[in-house]
């Protein structure tokens, strides 16, 4: 029967509150693409995701048109690339990551994540040879993302990949110092990297995942501030209950989406991954719900005990609505890419350190900062040691995307346009980390690791 | 195939029939009607089924969203499963 609330309800939330499918995500295995031959590997690469991928995008718009529920972005995802190349007899991976862009073209897709290494524990020689093309790849290519995991809670932290990271990110942004460093946007270095996730640029297709998957990401910050208007002043317990009726019901679409796209495309059903997703446009914002709880501005005092429930919430209203959660699931706090965070760091309320609490609480990490170009390699390493302690102590993905902006300074901006948006140029502690950074070796995996 | 057709403007004579008329010509038979005018606005919303004959989905999309732009309404059709899917459990 016609429930004339109901349906008008979801219009509204369509029309109205920015609810759209954030991602669908092909996952692709490129394993069997292995092969010493450099030129032949990159053929194989091409060949693989342009085959497995060639209906994707047009799969994704039919069903945006059908149900008339907007899909932002159709992206792909591959096997961590240091891996399949790391037989290749080739000093120089560059030319994967232009075979992932020219494939990730082909099929019409907006990112394609997988230029990756696994090197918590430590490096092979694939995994160096990787990290050492990151900087050339993400200048030379436009679509392709890259993460490297240095952390986990099993194995602890690699210091010498913490060090190698901040490095690695100072070069990416001087080899796209023209365009201010945005290279660094499509660099994440995380701890506990999960192998589904299908946001960028964190995305990649694990190695325990079958040949191919496919993965949602939700959106709809704009839907939970909306539902907390009609709350205002009530007690936690309220808020806590209309977050979660919320995410089940963004988290249900997600799973809908899914089933088509899995069952069009004869692919399997990965994950739905519930994460509320900001973007810079007005009314799609994280900042804004935290604020919407009473707080004069998201950074001020009770801004991380907001963030837990949020984060807590739509858990547990998305847990029940699909038949298989994973991802980061959770609530996104990029700053350049959520209206209300950009606000919230220029009025200078919303500080580093501040950021770097709520991380303990919510999905993600340091993500799309922008800092001043002359911040030193070492000081971004010990950031990524930080967040990489923080992910590792408590079980969870942490990650670190940090843009220093070559040229740029604290109480200037940078404009990166679109989803990724623009940001202040935050500060970071003058003193040194240089004397830590330089120790290497590796932090031991702490008590949490000993479970079995 | 089942949907969801909402049409939403300014209320006036003959929207319904206009639309019923074209969803006859598409083959497209109506379940369930339900209708209101709030504050001169017209709002309707249309369990439709596709009978044998129907053209598929993109092409009476286009031919609602035509007549909708003559008609001076927006008219939007959507597969029922989303709502189901948000709404029920």
């Amino acid at each position: 029967m016609l429930n004339h609330s109901d349906i008008m309800s979801t219009i509204d939330m369509i029309d109205h509150q920015h609810l759209d499918i954030r991602t669908v995500t092909m996952g692709i295995s490129l394993l069997d693409c292995a092969d010493p031959d450099p030129s032949a590997c990159a053929q194989k690469i091409y060949d693989k995701i342009c085959r497995e991928a060639e209906h994707l995008v047009e799969t994704g718009c039919d069903i945006e048109r059908e149900l008339g529920i907007p899909i932002v972005n159709k992206r792909i995802c591959v096997t961590p690339m240091a891996l399949v190349a790391g037989a290749c007899e080739t000093e120089d991976f560059v030319p994967f990551a232009v075979a992932m862009d020219k494939a990730a073209k082909a099929c019409g897709v907006n990112f394609i994540g997988g230029f990756s290494a696994l090197v918590h524990k430590g490096f092979t020689s694939g995994d160096r040879r990787l990290i050492a093309a990151i900087p050339e790849a993400l200048a030379t290519t436009d679509l392709v993302c890259s993460s490297v995991n240095v952390a986990t809670t099993k194995a602890g932290i690699n210091m010498e990949a913490v060090r190698l990271m901040g490095q690695t990110i100072k070069k990416t942004a001087a080899l796209t110092a023209d365009r201010d460093g945005f290279g660094c946007a499509k660099l994440v270095v995380f701890c506990n990297a999960v192998e589904d996730n299908p946001f960028m640029a964190g995305a990649f297709h694990g190695v325990g995942e079958a040949e191919s998957v496919i993965s949602v990401g939700v959106s709809g910050p704009g839907v939970v501030h909306h539902a907390l208007q009609a709350v205002k002043g009530q007690p936690f317990d309220v808020v806590a209950e209309t977050i979660k009726k919320t995410a089940f019901r963004i988290t249900r679409m997600g799973q809908l989406v899914a089933q088509e796209a899995s069952r069009r495309l004869g692919v399997p059903f990965g994950v739905v991954d519930l994460s509320l997703a900001p973007t810079p446009a007005v009314g799609d914002s994280v900042a804004r719900i935290l604020e919407e709880m009473g707080l004069e501005t998201c950074g001020t005092h009770g801004t991380t005990a907001a963030l837990a429930l949020l984060n807590d919430a739509v858990k547990k209203g998305g847990l029940m609505a699909s038949s298989s959660v994973g991802g980061l699931s959770g609530a996104f706090i990029p700053v350049s890419e959520d209206e209300g965070m950009i606000a919230a760091a220029e009025s200078g309320v919303l500080q580093l350190d501040k950021l770097e609490a709520m991380t303990c609480v919510c999905s993600v990490g340091l993500d799309m900062i922008a800092v001043p170009g002359d911040t030193s390699a070492e000081t971004i390493s010990a950031i990524i040691a930080d967040e990489a302690a923080i992910g590792m102590v408590n079980s969870k993905t942490t990650a670190v995307r940090l843009i220093p902006v070559p040229g740029k300074g604290v109480g200037e901006r940078v404009e990166f346009g679109g989803l990724l948006g623009s940001a202040p140029i935050m500060p970071v502690h003058p003193e040194s980390s240089a004397g830590f950074i330089a120790r290497g070796g590796r932090i031991p995996a702490p008590m949490q690791s000993l479970k079995n | 195939m089942r949907a969801i057709i909402t049409v939403v403007g300014p209320d006036r004579v003959g929207i319904i029939a206009e639309v019923c008329t074209l969803l006859a010509e598409l083959h497209i038979s109506v379940v369930e009607i339900s209708q209101t005018i709030m504050e001169r606005t017209f709002t309707m919303i249309m369990l439709v089924q596709a009978t044998p004959g129907a053209p598929d989905f993109g092409e009476i999309q286009t031919r609602l969203q035509q007549k909708g732009g003559q008609m001076g309404v927006a008219i939007r059709v959507q597969r029922e499963d989303i709502f189901n899917a948000m709404h029920t459990i």
